[in-house]
């Protein structure tokens, strides 16, 4: 108590997050590896050997190239090259950004409408609340792949090949976004009805502040801490999504690629002894979202707030 | 009692039911092949009425669910009453909305039982106490603003440098001063403490209840204050209303009732004090329990713990009534001279 | 011999950044049906004493030093094996909270007779015949009723007399009461505190009631033990203390009553409050807030003095002593 007044920075270091974050190896590895796959995603243009984007720079007789240190390899492409010849190296940088860049989007967009909803539908209660949970309920009912499909099917046969290609990226983060937003919108609605019940909602309320004041302003920020947890497990959720779409060819297009994407583009060359072009984009999708849900669950018990107390 | 002038809050036969019933779905049964709808609601309060006079404090005291609590927060406005009204200085303000009742907001605040919940985590004390001032007085300058956060703190007890700190950071004693700062903020008039000292150390209910009493006298206010614990009222009231199952059983100047307490009940609650003198426990035994809310006992609420209780007592409601001790005595044994 | 002494009992809790001592020095004993009162307020270190007697405090929290002798045996050094014959059997406790105790899924008899079971070889009827004694000891309306209720059935007051008949199925030697009153009502707080005395009385158990009210303990005790800050500042006969508390707290605690100042006028009040454990004063805890504090009591804890029958530790009551002891043999 007796200390001067703490920086926002001081703060933090002080925080239980901080200190149980230094005492977990496996979250300190995790955050290690999704950072630097954050970085090298970011930084994809100037980190890359090639441009996979650029055509001219693809030569077509060095498709299907082994890896380094396999017979037959290129020092030039140390993961080897894809039917076309794209470097693969290039193209996983590449298609990481763009499966972070959906995977973001969505939840972003997610995490708008679901606390718009959760909140509206918590606070309000009564009838609003009945309204939005069932909405929700539908939505829930239909997986979101099934609705992604269709949507998808249906945006591909109107807009034609070329014309998805361009607008793919927003419409997986679209669908990926409004399929999963009752998630957050239920955790969002059951922290707001455990905090509107604490008294000083109500001192705000005999203050006379008005609805949308108190729900944005003194009751959002006390619900962000299971939002964080959540949308943390919704961003690999959203890539695993993505990828599964692209897989199908709903997703992003082939010169655009994703990881998920890569893996559908090298699996038909999987019996041909080209491997390599599915495995390895195959395994960083996989570390990419082991370690976003690892760190996730490491931020669900850090935020519990039973354990908290301990 | 005294003139209708000095009257600042006048509750009006009011009464709150809590429906329990839920939906028009949960709330049909089948049964013995017919369908049956049925609503079951809480009683929480059952025509109550009281007149807060100017520059009192009149408490009012009863056990859990005796409705207690649901009087200090629809008098706030936190819910709306099932029937009867409030009046504040002569104006009726239970039906206003939005930017009718604003006025009222500023004139009437509210300090809540625990600390711990009635303060905002994610807000620093300067912001919590700073929002209340730029919400009611808009066209307040920063420095004016700054200036009135550091008077309210400082008048509470509150180191105005801990400005910036969060209210985890304070104890429940810390955290209940700067829960009746944010009160004061707005230079209220009247003030409803609900239970505001008794989740708080002994030691520590002592600091508040002399801060309560400070802010009363510089600053002139009325409250309404709430509470459990007989010893508090007898300390801090100059009137007490008891209630019982939602009703008022007995309306006194605190001294008066202390010294005469006419109700059974009263009589009851009283002697179960914990007393530093005695021995031994020596007090009143009532029988049974405090019946629930939904099915309300016919006649008089106390009827059935009552040892004084006759066929009126189940049959006929007995209203408060003026004795001659200057107490207003709800119950026909005291009416007829029985007690 | 006392029945229960605990001996210079140390309880820390190893958190990050080094132990926390909630408990230093503790000393007192209890004798066979005698009623002993814990007072404190939060954070004193009172609920932390009543647990680690029956060494029950959880991790992080640990007994670092003392003994507590029942009967001669340590229960600190005993294993989880010896401790599980002597809790709820020879030492019982009640809690503030009646669900703590009692299992929801469960009814009352069922609970109750596995109580019975686990500590003695008896048939479920006669388990059950024990229990149902148990519940009209404890004075409840129609007890065979009860027994195949469950706890969610029985009102707050109906409940701590439920648990205060689990507490006696095994004729306890000790019933230690961790604030059993503190959440029911004053007309239902009257009649249980009568009940949980007339039953010691009865049947010579002692008790050991923890708790923050000072009426309380003072009408059903006979020795009281003031905590401040995890250790005990005055120990002594409960009327002497309330009559005539000699450590400034304890004084400051009494005059803090609403029912000890005039109606209308300021209340006695200490200034501050409990330091939390983190941050204990050095020397005698209290000094930050006391009128008398000097030097000597930022430096070291003092030692306890005998007052009457009274021990305190104060600097300012051992100096008083020694003055009075002076004036005498000059006097003489």
């Amino acid at each position: 108590m007796t200390t001067a007044t703490l920086s926002r920075w001081d703060r933090f270091r002080e925080s239980f997050l901080w200190y149980s974050f230094k005492r977990d190896k496996v979250a300190i590895a995790s955050f290690i590896v999704l950072l630097s796959m954050v970085l090298s995603a970011i930084f994809a243009p100037l980190l890359a050997p090639a441009d996979p984007y650029d055509l001219a720079q693809i030569n077509i007789m060095n498709s299907e190239l082994p890896p380094v240190g396999l017979d037959g390899s290129d020092p030039a492409f140390p993961l080897g090259t894809d039917a076309q010849g794209r470097d693969l190296l290039s193209t996983i940088l590449y298609g990481t950004r763009v499966s972070l860049l959906i995977g973001f989007g969505a939840v972003v967009l997610q995490a708008a409408l679901g606390i718009l909803f959760g909140l509206l539908a918590g606070y309000l209660g009564g009838r609003v609340d009945s309204i939005l949970m069932r909405i929700a309920d539908v939505q829930l009912s239909f997986s979101t792949l099934m609705v992604a499909i269709i949507v998808g099917a249906v945006f591909k046969a109107s807009f034609g090949n070329l014309m998805f290609g361009e607008v793919a990226i927003y419409m997986l983060i679209f669908i990926i976004g409004v399929a999963e937003w009752p998630q957050i919108a239920r955790t969002v609605r059951a922290s707001v009805l455990a905090e509107k019940k604490k008294e000083y909602v109500d001192a705000a309320k005999v203050m006379g502040f008005r609805t949308r004041r108190i729900m944005f302003r003194h009751i959002l920020p006390n619900t962000l801490s299971p939002i964080f947890v959540i949308a943390t497990v919704q961003i690999a959720n959203a890539i695993i999504s993505e990828a599964a779409l692209s897989f199908l060819g709903l997703g992003m297009p082939e010169t655009q690629p994703s990881l998920g994407s890569l893996i559908k583009s090298g699996f038909d060359y999987i019996q041909s002894g080209s491997w390599w072009i599915s495995l390895i984009p195959g395994l960083v999708l996989v570390v990419l979202v082991l370690v976003i849900n690892l760190l996730g669950d490491w931020l669900r018990d850090v935020m519990n707030p039973r354990l908290y107390k301990g | 009692m005294t003139s209708q002038s000095s009257t600042l809050v006048d509750i009006r036969g009011l009464e709150k039911r809590f429906d329990l019933s839920g939906g028009l779905l949960e709330q049909i049964s089948f049964k013995g092949g017919r369908f049956h709808r049925k609503q079951e609601a809480v009683h929480a309060i059952n025509g109550v009425d009281l007149q807060v006079q100017k520059g009192e404090a009149l408490c009012v005291v009863g056990e859990s669910g005796c409705g207690k609590s649901t009087v200090a927060r629809t008098v706030m406005g936190l819910l709306s009453p099932s029937a009867g009204e409030i009046h504040y200085d002569g104006q009726r303000i239970d039906h206003l909305d939005g930017k009718e009742v604003l006025p009222y907001r500023r004139k009437m605040q509210m300090i809540f039982q625990n600390p711990y919940a009635s303060l905002n985590p994610r807000m620093t004390i300067q912001q919590t106490l700073e929002e209340p001032i730029r919400f009611h007085q808009p066209d307040a300058s920063e420095p004016q603003i700054r200036d009135k956060v550091q008077d309210v703190m400082e008048s509470v007890g509150i180191d105005p440098d801990w400005g910036s700190r969060f209210g985890h950071e304070f104890s429940g004693g810390q955290r209940q001063r700067i829960a009746i700062a944010r009160a004061l903020a707005v230079d209220p008039e009247f003030i409803v403490a609900d239970e505001p000292i008794s989740a708080l150390d002994v030691s520590i209910q002592a600091q508040v209840l002399n801060l309560l009493m400070e802010a009363q006298e510089s600053r002139n206010l009325t409250y309404l204050f709430i509470t459990h614990d007989l010893a508090v009222v007898e300390h801090f009231g100059t009137r007490v209303a008891v209630m019982y199952l939602g009703r008022v059983c007995e309306l006194a100047d605190t001294r008066t009732l202390f010294s005469t307490p006419r109700h059974p009940y009263t009589q009851a609650l009283l002697s179960a004090i914990p007393k530093l003198e005695d021995d031994r426990p020596n007090h009143i035994r009532l029988q049974g329990e405090v019946p629930t809310p939904v099915q309300l006992p016919s006649g008089c609420v106390f009827h059935g713990r009552c040892p004084y209780a006759d066929d009126r007592c189940r049959q006929e409601i007995p209203q408060l009534i003026a004795t001659d001790g200057g107490a207003q005595v709800a119950c026909h044994a005291v009416e007829e001279g029985r007690l | 011999m006392s029945l229960l002494e605990v001996k210079d009992l140390d309880v820390r809790f190893a958190v990050r950044g080094g132990d926390l001592t909630a408990l230093r020095g503790i000393s007192f004993s209890l004798d066979k049906g005698e009623r002993l009162g814990l007072v404190g307020e939060s954070g004193a270190g009172k609920s932390v004493a009543a647990f680690s007697i029956l060494n029950l405090i959880a991790r992080p929290g640990y007994i670092a030093a003392g003994q507590i002798l029942f009967e001669g045996k340590d229960l600190a050094a005993m294993s989880e094996r010896e401790l599980r014959k002597i809790r709820g059997n020879r030492i019982a406790m009640i809690f503030q909270d009646p669900m703590m105790t009692l299992n929801p899924v469960l009814t009352i008899g069922t609970q109750m007779v596995e109580a019975l079971k686990a500590h003695r070889r008896i048939s479920t009827r006669a388990a059950r015949d024990i229990a149902l004694n148990k519940l009209r000891k404890v004075q409840i309306p129609s007890p065979e009723k009860r027994l195949d209720q469950y706890p969610h059935e029985l009102s707050g007051g109906m409940r701590q007399r439920v648990i205060i008949a689990i507490a006696l199925l095994l004729d306890p030697e000790i019933i230690i009461a961790d604030e059993p009153t503190t959440a029911l009502d004053v007309t239902i707080q009257a009649e249980i505190m009568a009940l949980l005395l007339e039953l010691c009385e009865q049947d010579n158990v002692a008790l050991m009631l923890i708790t923050h009210d000072l009426g309380v303990v003072s009408q059903v005790t006979q020795r009281m033990l003031v905590m401040y800050s995890g250790r005990i500042i005055e120990q002594g006969p409960t009327r002497e203390i309330i009559n005539d508390a000699q450590h400034p707290y304890t004084q400051g605690l009494i005059n803090a009553l609403p029912q000890m100042g005039e109606p209308g006028e300021r209340l006695f009040q200490i200034p501050g409050s409990m330091p939390s454990l983190k941050n204990v004063p050095t020397g005698c805890p209290f000094h930050p807030r006391c009128g008398f504090a000097t030097d000597q009591c930022k430096r070291r804890m003092p030692e306890y003095v005998r007052s009457g029958n009274v021990d305190v530790a104060c600097y300012e009551v051992s100096n008083l002593i020694e003055q009075e002891k002076c004036m005498q043999e000059v006097e003489s």
